[in-house]
């Protein structure tokens, strides 16, 4: 346990040769200054927003496999090897985090959040972090708390919706007629 | 010659940080100007030859200097992102390289590296020497067309000209490589798509010999003009401070004297196995960054270079990954087996599956770090990807450069960020 030292560590897991440090929402900005204080991370190089509405169901990713692999002679299982294993909550914030020194050392910082559930701003930590959490909030809806201009940053200022969203429709637009208020 | 002078190289660049507070990519005015009649509030962009695509600036002068900024961006989203969840891993792939239309070939390399890293998949070296071969050739790409936009928009016509002279060299490689000038889709998961023509290696050749002598003659052009130095030298200053903490990466980063490069300290592909230098310059400002891109380029001839003597020796050589569930059955196959036939019609309609799991990856770009955060369920489709493109970080360092320049350098300063607006975007 390298990290066991981080605020609010919910668990560290490898997995693809890369680390991975869940952590308490409320305590993201405790967790953040001591890796960057503490554990030389100074440089955060992305945050990355996953919704993972319907993980695992029927028709979203192709078709459904059962949990224990998939049944050949069933129709419609043809597209999971397995059921992927379930996420705690709704959406996760991935905060990939580097080490300017020799060795590159990288650390995924994650959270997890349900729809609505604000999120403190690591803007004070890195300023860098400014236009990936107005991202975060433009295209996956994450509340960012104390974040000092949470406009839409990709899409119109009024815009509806948020796109990147596993909800959100694929296609068309609604069609405004004439004559409409 | 009048120069403007600089700081020694270990002097720092300036003191402190120069990022705004509160809102670290906005530069406010100060509220004690603000309302008074001196002020004058400008719109640049968004459509404007010199902002690299579709960048809108909001910038308040006063008189010719610039005392507030505030960039606006999203004018070419076109939701690469989602368009990706929806097509499986192996038509994905083609999506990749349209985010960044200079560096195509990395951008398509960092989301075939993703899958293959999920997949544990082993590539033949000569499709790995190949894809290096590939990366350096369209970093010069990225690089030429950079500079001759950027001497451009300075009144340096000629630049262009020239620069683009080399570009379509380039060009004409990939199109003998992949059919493809740009965009190619060369690289596939496990190797690469075709194997390399025989003709490639004599042309590509004469390219390593050329492209050197084409570098000395824009440094030429460029470096010792007093026009071009007056315009760059001292401008658009970043403290290496302030650049790690707005996650600069690249050249924009070893410009301002940090030595970082993911080439050398965190190699992927056979990087670990090539000599090249990392030019680093110590003063933060828009020459240098021009200086690092120079040598960048040289750098690069290198690389190619030793890419080419090893390819030599791999005549013959498998150029993609013997793995029947991931890689397309060789073509000839298809009219006696069976078993090829189904492969290929399984992989073409439904996709390869890619293990559960998330992965990032990152390669050192043309414009820095570019990464792909890839989640997988399982199935034949993404679940998400995320590309951490690395002009969006260096739009980020706009208010913090751009502080009381003139406004006809404020031009030359966003441009020596070097932004893509496609990938900022996405």
């Amino acid at each position: 346990m390298l990290f066991a030292d981080v605020p609010g560590l919910v668990s560290e897991t490898e997995a693809f040769r890369e680390t991975t440090l869940v952590v308490e929402p409320a305590r993201l900005v405790e967790a953040c200054t001591s890796l960057r204080d503490e554990h030389g991370f100074d440089m955060l190089v992305d945050i990355a927003a996953t919704d993972y509405l319907g993980w695992g169901a029927p028709g979203v990713s192709g078709y459904i496999g059962t949990a224990v692999g998939r049944n050949l002679n069933r129709p419609m299982t043809q597209g999971l090897q397995a059921l992927p294993a379930p996420k705690p909550k709704r959406f996760s914030l991935n905060y990939h985090l580097l080490a300017i020194q020799p060795g590159a050392p990288r650390v995924r910082l994650q959270v997890w959040l349900d729809d609505g559930e604000p999120l403190p701003s690591v803007v004070p930590v890195w300023p860098g972090a400014d236009w990936f959490e107005r991202e975060a909030w433009d295209l996956m809806g994450i509340p960012i708390e104390g974040h000092p201009y949470l406009e839409r940053l990709i899409m119109d200022e009024d815009w509806e919706g948020h796109p990147l969203r596993k909800d959100y429709p694929l296609g068309g637009e609604p069609v405004r007629f004439s004559g409409e208020e | 010659m009048a120069t403007v002078a600089r700081p020694g190289a270990k002097d720092p660049i300036y003191e402190g940080t120069r990022i705004p507070s509160p809102i670290p990519t906005v530069l406010e005015v100060d509220p004690a100007v603000k309302d008074t009649d001196d002020i004058l509030t400008v719109n640049f962009g968004p459509n404007h030859p010199s902002t690299h695509g579709v960048l809108r600036l909001i910038v308040d002068l006063d008189g010719e200097v610039v005392v507030g900024v505030h960039a606006k961006i999203g004018y070419v989203h076109t939701g690469f992102e989602k368009n990706m969840e929806q097509k499986s891993w192996w038509k994905a792939i083609t999506y990749a390289p349209r985010i960044d239309y200079l560096a195509y070939q990395n951008n398509e390399l960092v989301f075939v590296l993703a899958i293959e890293k999920l997949l544990g998949l082993e590539v033949p070296p000569k499709a790995t020497w190949m894809r290096m071969l590939l990366s350096e050739l369209n970093r010069i790409h990225s690089h030429l067309v950079w500079l001759g936009t950027a001497a451009l928009e300075l009144g340096a016509i000629s630049m262009f000209w020239y620069t683009f002279r080399e570009r379509e060299m380039i060009l004409d490689l990939s199109e003998l490589v992949a059919g493809y000038r740009m965009h190619t889709r060369y690289f596939q998961a496990g190797g690469l798509a075709e194997d390399i023509p025989a003709g490639f290696y004599p042309e590509c050749r004469k390219f390593v010999e050329w492209m050197p002598k084409a570098i000395a003659d824009y440094d030429g052009l460029l470096r010792k003009n007093e026009i071009w130095e007056e315009r760059t030298r001292g401008l658009g200053l970043l403290s290496r401070a302030d650049a790690i903490a707005l996650g600069q990466t690249g050249p924009v980063l070893r410009a301002s004297g940090v030595d970082w490069d993911l080439r050398r300290d965190d190699p992927y592909l056979f990087y670990d196995r090539v000599n090249f230098r990392v030019p680093v310059l110590p003063h933060g400002d828009t020459y240098d960054r021009y200086r690092v891109r120079i040598e960048e380029m040289r750098a690069s001839v290198e690389i190619v270079e030793q890419c080419l003597e090893r390819l030599s020796r791999l005549e013959g050589e498998p150029w993609i990954a013997d793995d029947r569930k991931v890689v397309l059955p060789p073509r000839a196959e298809l009219h006696t087996s069976m078993e090829s036939l189904i492969h290929h019609f399984k992989i073409v309609t439904e996709g390869y599956r890619v293990p559960e799991g998330e992965v990032y990856v990152a390669v050192e770009s043309p414009r820095g770090e570019l990464g792909c955060y890839v989640v997988s369920d399982g199935g034949p489709r993404p679940w998400r990807v995320k590309f951490r493109a690395p002009s969006f970080a260096a739009l980020e360092a706009t208010a913090t450069t751009v502080q009381g320049a003139y406004i006809a350098d404020l031009i030359a300063i966003v441009g020596s960020l070097d932004t893509v607006m496609g990938e900022v975007d996405r």
